[in-house]
């Protein structure tokens, strides 16, 4: 293996988290990104078969996870579990901010039927969202937008991973705006 | 119906239990569409609207704003749909179409919230490095809840709390004195005599604790003894010889 790719795997090795490009590139100034990408592929295909671990593309960077088959097997014994689950209405609120993002609070619960505050305080205490802006208009309401930890979570490589509207079963014509009584 | 038994006897706990079936009235709307087989888009608004109702007030759902709220709403489209507007030279204002427009918005974010959930499910399937042991359940938001509403829960609490069980306790005093006399009669009836004697025919707890002080007192008093031929035997009362001799 090139010394380039030896330096990523050490230094995917000792993150906890995702690197990004360049973040990655930044580990060797005089390589280049198109160096790193290359480094990258050579990494991946080294650990592609004959490894407990993978180089997983994940939230806009790169990340060594453990391959699913042993999931169960780690899990019984205790030395790591999987994160709870979601609840629906914290993912049907995923599922709005995500697509609808920036959003304010009132076009959530407007799309959902019901008060999403509860929800989206939970969502925001785990990092999975934040506020991104304000909004136009009265009060000018917090917009809320997607985090890394959400594309890190859903596994997602980044937002265009989340399957297209037009893909679903149920096409809508567009999204229509929802007039906020502000 | 989609109620099943548990559902029945969950009912009188309160709408929050069952709040965690649907996530919302939209979501309850779709359930009762679905089953239905009804078209979305053609929706037959009396027959939803009245379903909508019975639902809501079999799961105690009817206490819920967000469910009230789109229960008003369904009898104002079922209102509107017998004086339809006239929107153009051939067009009639269709009152269904905001909630139909909103409904299949909805059914979107469902198969969204599907695709998300499995692809969450996936993730958790592979651990990184670093890892950290999820965090304890985050302590419960701080409620928001009006005075008319702290009121109304606690009158439900108090008339969940069973009657108490109440015990009567009566005082019966022990007639010590009676049994004394009783004792002493025998005694100068006969020189000995047993427990059962002493106690008398269907004695109560009274009648035993009564006579047993009265038996220790009067030896006490050196009037008689007390003995038994071995432990737990049957207790032999003699009348005391010295106080005769004397």
């Amino acid at each position: 293996m090139q010394s380039l790719a030896k330096l990523l795997e050490a230094a995917l090795f000792a993150a906890s988290r995702p690197l990004t490009l360049e973040e990655l590139a930044s580990l060797d100034p005089t390589a280049g990104e198109p160096a790193v990408r290359a480094a990258l592929a050579a990494l991946r295909s080294a650990y592609s078969d004959e490894h407990g671990v993978e180089l997983v593309e994940i939230a806009e960077g790169w990340q060594f996870l453990t391959r699913r088959e042993y999931a169960e097997t780690i899990e019984r014994a205790q030395f790591a579990l999987r994160p709870r689950r979601l609840s629906p209405a914290a993912l049907e609120t995923l599922a709005i901010i995500a697509y609808r993002q920036p959003v304010g609070r009132l076009e959530v619960d407007e799309i959902r039927g019901v008060d999403s505050g509860a929800v989206m305080d939970k969502l925001v205490e785990r990092g999975l969202i934040e506020v991104v802006t304000r909004g136009e208009g009265l009060g000018r309401p917090l917009l809320y937008g997607t985090t890394p930890s959400f594309q890190e979570i859903l596994g997602l490589k980044n937002l265009e991973d989340l399957p297209r509207l037009e893909e679903l079963s149920v096409a809508l014509r567009r999204p229509t705006p929802v007039d906020e009584p502000e | 119906m989609m109620t099943g038994p548990s559902t029945r006897e969950q009912a009188g706990a309160g709408f929050v239990v069952e709040l965690e079936k649907f996530s919302g009235p939209l979501d309850l709307l779709l359930h009762l569409i679905k089953e239905d087989e009804v078209d979305i888009t053609d929706l037959p608004i009396a027959k939803i609207a009245d379903q909508f109702l019975s639902v809501i007030a079999e799961l105690g759902l009817n206490q819920a704003a967000d469910y009230l709220e789109m229960a008003a709403r369904l009898l104002r489209i079922k209102a509107q749909m017998l004086l339809p507007r006239r929107l153009g030279d051939d067009e009639w204002e269709d009152p269904r179409a905001e909630l139909v427009r909103r409904l299949l918005e909805y059914q979107q974010i469902r198969e969204l919230v599907d695709w998300l959930g499995q692809a969450a499910d996936a993730r958790a399937e592979r651990f990184g490095r670093g890892y950290e042991a999820p965090p304890p359940d985050a302590p419960p938001a701080p409620l928001q809840i009006d005075l008319n509403d702290l009121l109304a829960a606690a009158e439900r609490v108090i008339a969940l709390i069973p009657e108490p069980m109440l015990h009567r306790v009566v005082p019966r005093p022990l007639d010590v004195e009676g049994a004394t006399a009783r004792i002493q009669a025998l005694l100068a009836e006969r020189e000995t005599f047993g427990w059962h004697q002493a106690v008398g025919p269907q004695a109560t707890l009274v009648d035993v604790l009564s006579t047993f002080i009265a038996l220790l007192e009067l030896a006490k008093r050196s009037a008689l003894t007390l003995s038994q031929s071995e432990p737990f035997g049957p207790m032999v009362i003699t009348r005391a010889i010295s106080r005769e001799a004397a």
